[in-house]
């Protein structure tokens, strides 16, 4: 009820107040490709326009002047089989003259050949990964407005629900194919600076390609959707010069180096339950409380709750097993690979401490690591 | 029975050689129950769809307020696709379909000169099925887990494997709609093809019968295949099948073309019979014969047939090879050519009339103006590489509105009150009509016009928040799909101070409608054309 007063009230005062330029025809984009598409666009637009304009200019004129008011009598004829051809044969002209330039574009968007930088895009709920060929880089790439902007509890921010965590890096001047595949439902990959826009198939590989001529930041979204959280999947692309991408490579390499050798030093460490909690409680809003809620509620019948329920405060096992490898056939993906150990061992504790489970269990880096390792033999 | 009843609603004015021996009528709720009549089951269907209309129109309504601006105010997310989609299938399946089979109830018989529809008691059945699948469809929303929240279009695997259990459900009402419909035209074609009067030859059909037989096949040929892809979601999801899941050897994408070949057949399906009523609104008040008849035949039917060709222009996206990719293109842009006919056709009927502008023919010539803006943005989508960067944007749902609301519901709006004299007895309330008609076409077009923009401007639909850049163009939209909302209140008013009362309406109301209909007293009585009129 509140509300709903506040949108009767946003309604008649406020109209103003978020202004921000929307662009009101589509975008020329980045690309060559994009700059093509825009233009038949525009083309096809200015046909529909012209024919609008005769057609409903026929019709207003005969409103206005054949009406019956006026003293009109109607006339008697009511064929023409010469109009009827014209009227016929025309239109086929022009949507030929359309389909040329048409043809030509979508030959030219369909070619991935000669890439040089392939980038695996897989989407699963509601995330991107993306990950370089050759270069043993990927990343997770979400959302990252914050829950009380979304709320209405904190001012909306610049990019509001256009933001991630990581970006995609690419270089500009390079041509660069995606290969777009889906771990559960399908999702679609869009960025309209690129004009690119492709479907991201379970089980299935979609290519498409790019080849960005200005460096700046893009943003798109998932256009397929996708479930509850399919209005929240951005995709940023941060395109940089050819130099920039090279260095930009190597921090990455170095930094996923790093990680390595931390995630390898972090098995002999143990931290202490308030640590685990802290780290627990981000890891969970980030990546769990999607779907299981910021509470452990769940959503009825959509997503189990996790308060005292049968894994959160049974054996610890089955719930370090239930996140490391997911439930096949469900929303519950596997976490082994979107997560360090040390991540995985804080969720797991701060689901078996928070809301009330309280089981004072703390799990770890090094039994993730065991429950690994038990499940090779 | 109720002798009094029956005396005056069946008026006996076909001649006193009528061989027929009526039972007595059935009262109250066992005559609506119970009723072969083909005018009653034309007016069940007919507030059937306005039901539903209303009831779809509500969940747009929560759309629109949650959409009013960003951030989420008033529903969860997966409440939200609930919404969507619970009002995409009410409103295609439950308005629009329903109202068009009301429509050809009441007027088939009555245009080609028939004591009623072929089948009766099948009928009877096509309707009374319906409500119990729509009952099904919306209780499924208070089930724990929530009701269908994966879009009119139940892409698999979000429909399978991801969607809530109560998909049995909405699969099982699906069913029921479908054989509702189908048994529809199958009367429908049955009807046409053996119960003309004797002299209503093939050319001389009014053109909402030929429009209508042409639905009726093209109902026949994709219904099942729906019922087939429903079937094949739900043994999916419950039986272990893997049609449309790549680990077992399906895949997703077949999912698109079985929906998608019934799915574009289907738009036909809901905008051939307008075409039909078009074609009667507009000579009727311009004075003047269609231009063209034969070719509105011609096209219509080269229409149904393309109409199975174009399928995956809904799925240029999916990654299909560029030979697919340019062969849909060309169908597609095709369907243009019979549609603009259809236009051009109108127009020069109105060309040289003495055009009159009661509360039909505003619709009528809304219905081309706004019909044929959603056209050319079907035209647009139709160019492949722009439709990637127009699909699944706010711009497809400008289109598909254009086409739906302004087209279908238009036409069937102008039909009410082209027949309400002839169906009531009485005038309906011009001035009060012609308020319904200009806030509805005003709020129709804030409602709907600004979404082309969003969608231009990068808005995916089906998603209950957005950027900021977006947010004045939301705003006004929902301004405007709020008044739209309103606007159709007046519409029950008219209607019910029709049923209820107004000026005696004479047999033939406008002056230059034709056909067999209006050769009949207004109200129409009971049973018409018991005997077989004379054709010239
Ligand atoms: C000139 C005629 C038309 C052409 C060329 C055309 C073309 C298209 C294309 C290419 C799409 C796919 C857009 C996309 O998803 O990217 C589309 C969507 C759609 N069209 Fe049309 N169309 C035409 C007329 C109609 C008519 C007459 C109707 C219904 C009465 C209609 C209803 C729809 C609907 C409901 C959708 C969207 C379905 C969905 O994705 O939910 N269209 N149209
Ligand atoms: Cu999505
Ligand atoms: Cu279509």
């Amino acid at each position: 009820m509140k509300h709903l007063l506040f949108s009767v009230l946003m309604m008649l005062f406020a109209p103003n107040l978020l202004a921000t330029d929307m662009p009101l025809n589509m975008t020329q984009g980045v690309t060559e490709i994009s700059s093509k598409v825009y233009h038949l666009h525009m083309v096809i637009l200015y046909i529909c326009c012209a024919i609008g304009v005769i057609v409903f200019g026929i019709m207003i004129y005969s409103m206005i002047h054949h009406r019956k008011s006026k003293g009109a009598v109607a006339a008697n004829f009511h064929e023409s089989t010469k109009v009827e051809i014209a009227w016929t044969v025309v239109p086929f002209i022009i949507l030929i003259i359309m389909a040329i330039p048409a043809t030509k574009t979508l030959i030219a968007m369909e070619d991935p050949s000669d890439a040089d930088l392939t980038i695996k895009v897989t989407g699963s709920q509601w995330k991107w990964h993306y990950s370089y060929f050759d270069h043993d880089i990927d990343f997770f790439s979400i959302l990252s407005t914050p829950r009380e902007q979304i709320e209405g509890k904190e001012a909306k921010g610049e990019h509001y629900l256009l933001e991630v965590d990581k970006p995609l890096v690419l270089p500009i001047n390079r041509k660069v194919r995606f290969l777009m595949t889906s771990d559960d439902v399908i999702h679609s990959w869009w960025v309209p600076a690129f004009a690119v826009k492709k479907d991201a198939n379970p089980g299935f590989i979609n290519e498409a390609w790019t080849k960005i001529d200005k460096a700046g930041t893009y943003r798109g979204q998932c256009a397929e959707l996708c479930g509850k959280d399919h209005g929240f999947m951005p995709i940023v692309v941060e395109a940089v010069s050819e130099a920039d991408f090279e260095t930009w490579l190597a921090s990455q390499q170095q930094l996923t180096e790093d990680k390595a050798q931390q995630a390898q030093a972090a098995l002999n460490q143990t931290l202490s339950q308030p640590e685990l909690m802290t780290l627990g409680e981000q890891v969970y809003l980030a990546r769990c409380a999607a779907c299981h809620q910021p509470n452990g509620m769940g959503l009825p019948g959509v997503f189990p709750g996790l308060v005292k329920s049968p894994i959160t405060v049974g054996k610890v096992g089955a719930h370090i097993d239930i996140v490391v490898n997911g439930k096949p056939g469900t929303a519950m993906q596997a976490f082994a690979n979107q997560l360090t150990a040390t991540e995985i061992a804080a969720v797991v504790t701060y689901e078996r401490n928070a809301w009330g489970n309280d089981t004072g269990d703390t799990v770890q880096a090094a039994d993730i690591e065991k429950h690994g390792q038990q499940e090779a033999q | 029975m109720n002798t009094a009843n029956e005396t005056t609603l069946d008026g006996h004015n076909q001649g006193a050689d009528n061989d027929h021996e009526h039972e007595p009528m059935p009262t109250g709720i066992k005559r609506w129950l119970f009723t072969t009549n083909h005018k009653d089951i034309g007016t069940l269907y007919l507030w059937f769809s306005f039901i539903m209309f209303l009831t779809g129109g509500a969940m747009a309504m929560v759309i629109r307020a949650e959409l009013f601006q960003p951030g989420l105010q008033l529903v969860e997310p997966n409440f939200f696709n609930q919404m969507t989609t619970v009002h995409g299938l009410i409103m295609v399946f439950g308005a629009v379909m329903p109202a068009f089979t009301g429509l050809a109830n009441w007027l088939i018989p009555m245009m080609i000169g028939a004591p009623d529809m072929a089948l009766p008691r099948m009928n009877n059945w096509s309707f009374w099925i319906l409500p119990f699948a729509f009952l099904i469809l919306l209780s499924s929303l208070f089930m724990e887990g929530g009701g269908p929240n994966f879009g009119w279009t139940f892409y698999a695997p979000l429909s399978t494997t991801y969607s809530p259990d109560s998909t049995a459900l909405f699969v099982f009402s699906v069913h029921i709609m479908g054989i509702s419909s189908i048994m529809g035209a199958i009367n429908v074609i049955v009807t046409i093809v053996n119960m003309r009067a004797p002299g209503m030859t093939w050319m001389k059909l009014p053109l909402f019968v030929w429009t209508w037989l042409i639905t009726a096949f093209l109902l026949i040929a994709v219904m099942p295949v729906l019922a087939g892809v429903v079937t094949m979601v739900l043994t999916d999801k419950f039986f272990g099948t893997s049609f449309f899941d790549a680990a077992g050897g399906g895949d997703p994408v077949m999912f698109q073309h079985i929906f998608w070949f019934f799915g574009h057949p289907e738009v036909y399906i809901m905008i051939l019979p307008s075409f039909g009523i078009i074609s009667a609104i507009i000579p009727a008040f311009s004075r003047k014969r269609l231009f063209g008849y034969a070719s509105m035949v011609y096209a219509t039917a080269s229409i149904a047939i393309l109409s199975f060709l174009v399928w995956a222009h809904h799925m240029f996206t999916t990654g299909m090879p560029v030979f697919a990719e340019l062969f849909f293109m060309y169908c597609t842009m095709l369907i243009a050519v019979p549609t603009g006919v259809k236009i051009f056709n109108w127009v020069a009927t109105m060309w040289r009339g003495s055009i009159t502008f009661e509360t039909p023919m505003l619709f009528a010539i809304a219905f081309i103006i706004l019909f044929t803006i959603g056209g050319f943005s079907g035209l647009m989508l139709a160019i492949t590489p722009a439709d990637f960067q127009y699909h699944d944007t706010y711009f497809v749902v400008a289109h598909f509105h254009y086409v739906l609301v302004t087209g279908a519901i238009f036409s069937i709006m102008a039909a009410a009150y082209y027949w309400l004299p002839k169906w009531t007895g009485h005038m309906y309330d011009e001035r009060l009509a012609q308020w319904h008609f200009w806030s509805s076409v005003i709020s129709v077009n804030v409602l709907f016009f600004p979404m082309h923009f969003l969608g231009l401007a990068g808005m995916p639909r089906r998603i209950p928040d957005y950027a900021i850049q977006f947010a004045d163009v939301n705003q006004i939209v929902s301004i405007g799909g709020f008044a739209f909302g309103l606007a159709q209140l007046i519409f029950l008013a008219v209607v019910i101070k029709c049923i209820r009362g107004g000026k005696q309406a004479p047999a033939k109301p406008w002056e230059g409608s034709e056909g067999l209909e209006w050769t009949i007293p207004s109200p129409a009585p009971y049973h018409t054309f018991s005997t077989p009129p004379e054709i010239k």
